[in-house]
C-alpha cells in the first residue's frame, strides 16, 4: 500500500492551487485542521488522512482509483467525451470553453468524471469516480452521459457499481442539460436495479446539490467518510436565507448518520475492505435461489428500492 | 407575447403573484377533486398540494408547487418551496396513481426546493432523489407542465414526465437567475445577465428538446387566467390521450411507454467525443450520441 499513489504513471496528478497540502519541500505536510506536521511518506501511508486529527485530505480521481482498484486493472471507459458549450455561455469575461481548458490544465483530468472496470482483490466492477479538481466536479452533460454508459455497461456485463462522488452539484454553464442529468442518471440506475445488480455510493468530502439529490442517494447503501461534508444546499446559502444559526456539526457525515440518510461512515484506511466484503454479499446473493428474476421485478407495487 | 421580451421579462412574468398557480389550475380544470394530505411520514407540506379528481373524463392524480398569491399566503406555503415531506407526500401520490391506473399531472411552479436546516435533516436531497427514480418507472402516463418557476431539482423532482410542457413565459433553469449570477458574476444583481445566459425561458428548452411543447400565451397568463388554465388544459388533454393510446393493451403498452419515457431522458445532453476506437478497449459504446 504505501506506493499506492505511485503505481499507475497516467494518473500521478498531484492537487494544485490553495488545497494542496503539500508543503514546498515536500517533507511534510501541514493539517489545516490540526496543524500538526506530518511526513509526507507517513502521509501517504496513511492514504493522505492526518495521523493526529484523522483529518481527511480531499484526493483526485487517480488516487481514489489507485486506492480502490488492483494496481494495472482498471480500465477506462469513454476517455474521449469532452464538455461542448451548448447555452454559449460565458460569465465575468470568461467563456465556459476558456474555464473547461484551464480546469483541464489544472486538474489533468479531461472532465469531471472518470469511468472504467476495474478489480478489486479480484472481483469485477464497474467504477465511477467524481474528480473535485475539474470545476468542483460540478455535473454537466458529459458527466451525466459518461455515468449512464458506465450504468449500461455495468447492466451489460452484470457488474456492480461503486461510485465516488464529491461534488459541488450541477453545472451552471449547461443549465438545462445539468439539470436533467439528475433525471437521466437516476433512470439508468432505476433499470440497473431491475437487473439487480447493487450501486454502493461513496460520499466524499464534499458532496452538495445535484449530486446528492440524484444517482447518489438512491443507492443500495450509502458510505461516507468521516467528517465529510455533505447535503442538499450548502450551508452558507442556508444561513443567509433562515438566518440561523447552524447546529455544531451540521450537514457532516456524522450527521448525516444520526439522522438515519446514510448506512455507514468508513474511515479511509477500511474503505476498500469494506467495499469488497460487500461486493462478495451481493455475488453470493446472485447465486441464491430466492434472488427474483428482473421480470418479476416489474411489478407495480415496488417501492422504489433500485 | 412580442418575441422581443428578454429572458428577465420573462423571469418577473413567471414570478408575478397574480398569475395563475396550481390551486387555479385545479379549481378550473379538475371535477370532484380531493385534496389528500401528509406524507404519512412526518407531516403535510403546504407547499405541495396534491390530491384525485377527474380530468375531462378520466380519473387523475395531481400534484403540484402551492404558491400564495399575497405575502400572507405565500408564508403560509412557504412560497411554493417544498421541504422533504412535500416530496415525500408527492412520492405517496405518484405510488398511488400507478396503483389505481390514473394518470399523473404535476403543475411546476417552484423557486426551489427549500434549504433550511430541518429539510437537510430531514433528507432534502434523498427525498427528491427518490421521485426522480420512482418517476422514470411509474407505469402510468405523466405529464408536466411548467406554469411558472421551474426551480432546479425542487421543480425536476415532480417533472420527470412523459411529456413536458411549459407556458410561453414559464422559466427552468439549475438554479435562480439570482444564484447564478452570486456564484459565478460575484454579485446577485447580475440576475438578468444571468437569465439570459443561462437560456431559461420556454423557446430555449423547446429549443434544446428538453420539452415537448410551448403553450402560448397571447397576452401574459394573469391578464386571461381563464383563458391561460383552459388553453393549459386543452393541450394536457391533447398530450395525455397520445400516451393513453399508447397504453391501451396494457403491459406491452406501458412497457413501451416507459422505454420511451427512459430514452427522452437517455439522449439529453451535448458533448463532443473523440472517435479514436482505440480509446474504446470494451468496443463500441451504445448508440447514443449527442444530438
Amino acid at each position: 500500500m504505501r506506493e499506492l499513489f505511485r503505481r499507475q504513471p497516467r494518473f500521478t496528478v498531484e492537487p494544485q492551487g490553495e488545497d494542496s497540502p503539500v508543503v514546498p519541500d515536500d517533507l511534510w505536510v501541514k493539517c489545516p485542521r490540526c496543524r500538526e506536521l506530518t511526513y509526507s511518506r507517513e502521509f501517504e501511508r496513511e492514504l493522505r488522512v492526518c495521523p493526529r486529527c484523522n483529518h481527511h485530505f480531499r484526493l483526485t480521481a487517480a488516487q481514489r482509483i489507485a486506492m480502490l482498484t488492483d494496481p494495472g486493472s482498471f480500465v477506462e471507459w469513454d476517455a474521449g467525451l469532452e464538455a461542448a458549450d451548448p447555452l454559449g455561455f460565458a460569465a465575468g469575461g470568461e467563456s465556459y470553453p476558456d474555464k473547461v481548458a484551464t480546469a483541464k490544465r489544472k486538474s489533468g483530468a479531461r472532465e469531471a468524471l472518470i469511468t472504467g472496470s476495474a478489480r478489486l482483490d479480484g472481483r469485477p466492477f464497474a467504477l465511477a469516480v467524481a474528480e473535485f479538481g475539474f470545476m468542483g466536479a460540478s455535473m454537466g452533460s458529459v458527466f451525466g452521459e459518461k455515468l449512464v454508459r458506465a450504468i449500461e455497461r455495468a447492466i451489460e456485463q452484470e457488474l456492480p457499481l461503486v461510485t465516488v462522488s464529491s461534488s459541488g452539484g450541477a453545472r451552471m454553464q449547461e443549465s438545462p442539460f445539468s439539470l436533467m442529468q439528475m433525471a437521466k442518471t437516476t433512470a439508468a440506475l432505476a433499470r440497473l436495479g431491475e437487473a439487480r445488480l447493487p450501486h454502493i455510493a461513496v460520499l466524499v468530502d464534499p458532496c452538495y446539490g445535484g449530486v446528492t439529490a440524484s444517482y447518489t442517494t438512491v443507492a443500495d447503501v450509502i458510505i461516507a467518510e468521516p467528517g465529510a461534508m455533505i447535503g442538499f444546499a450548502g450551508p452558507r446559502v442556508i444561513e443567509q436565507i433562515t438566518r440561523q444559526k447552524l447546529p455544531e456539526g451540521f450537514q457532516t457525515a456524522e450527521f448525516l448518520l444520526e439522522h438515519g440518510m446514510i448506512d455507514l461512515i468508513a474511515p479511509r484506511r477500511t474503505l476498500r475492505a469494506k467495499i469488497a466484503t460487500l461486493l462478495d454479499h451481493y455475488a453470493l446473493a446472485r447465486r441464491q435461489p430466492a434472488r427474483r428474476t428482473a421480470g418479476a421485478a416489474a411489478s407495480a407495487q415496488e417501492a422504489p428500492d433500485a | 407575447m412580442p418575441e422581443t421580451l428578454s429572458a428577465w421579462e420573462r423571469v418577473l412574468l413567471a414570478r408575478n403573484p397574480a398569475r395563475p398557480h396550481t390551486q387555479d389550475y385545479v379549481a378550473d380544470l379538475i371535477s370532484g377533486f380531493v385534496e389528500l394530505h401528509g406524507d404519512r411520514r412526518f407531516g403535510d407540506d403546504p407547499a405541495l398540494l396534491g390530491g384525485i379528481g377527474t380530468f375531462r373524463g378520466r380519473a387523475v392524480v395531481v400534484v403540484g408547487h402551492r404558491k400564495g398569491s399575497n405575502t400572507q399566503e405565500n408564508l403560509t406555503h412557504n412560497f411554493g418551496m417544498p421541504r422533504p415531506e412535500g416530496y415525500r407526500k408527492a412520492l405517496r401520490l405518484m405510488q398511488h396513481a400507478e396503483k389505481f391506473g390514473m394518470p399523473l399531472i404535476a403543475f411546476v411552479d417552484t423557486p426551489g426546493a427549500e434549504p433550511g436546516i430541518g429539510s437537510e435533516e430531514r433528507g432534502q436531497a434523498v427525498a427528491i432523489a427518490e421521485n426522480l427514480l420512482a418517476l422514470a418507472s411509474l407505469r402510468v402516463p405523466t405529464v408536466a407542465v411548467v406554469i411558472g418557476e421551474g426551480g432546479s431539482g425542487g421543480a425536476l423532482a415532480i417533472s420527470v414526465a412523459d411529456r413536458i410542457l411549459m407556458l410561453e413565459n414559464a422559466i427552468y433553469a439549475v438554479a435562480s437567475p439570482e444564484a447564478c449570477a452570486a456564484i459565478l458574476w460575484k454579485d446577485a444583481t447580475k440576475a438578468p445577465e444571468a437569465a439570459a445566459t443561462m437560456r431559461v425561458t420556454a423557446a430555449d428548452l423547446y429549443g434544446f428538446g428538453i420539452v415537448d411543447e410551448v403553450i402560448p400565451e397571447p397576452v401574459p397568463a394573469h391578464e386571461q387566467p381563464t383563458q391561460t388554465i383552459q388553453r393549459v388544459g386543452d393541450a394536457i388533454e391533447r398530450h395525455l390521450s397520445e400516451l393513453e393510446a399508447m397504453v391501451q393493451d396494457g403491459d406491452a403498452g406501458l412497457d413501451a411507454l416507459l422505454a420511451a419515457r427512459y430514452q427522452k431522458y437517455r439522449r439529453i445532453g451535448r458533448w463532443v467525443e473523440e472517435t479514436d476506437p482505440t480509446r474504446h478497449p470494451n468496443g463500441p459504446v451504445p448508440s447514443h450520441t449527442a444530438d
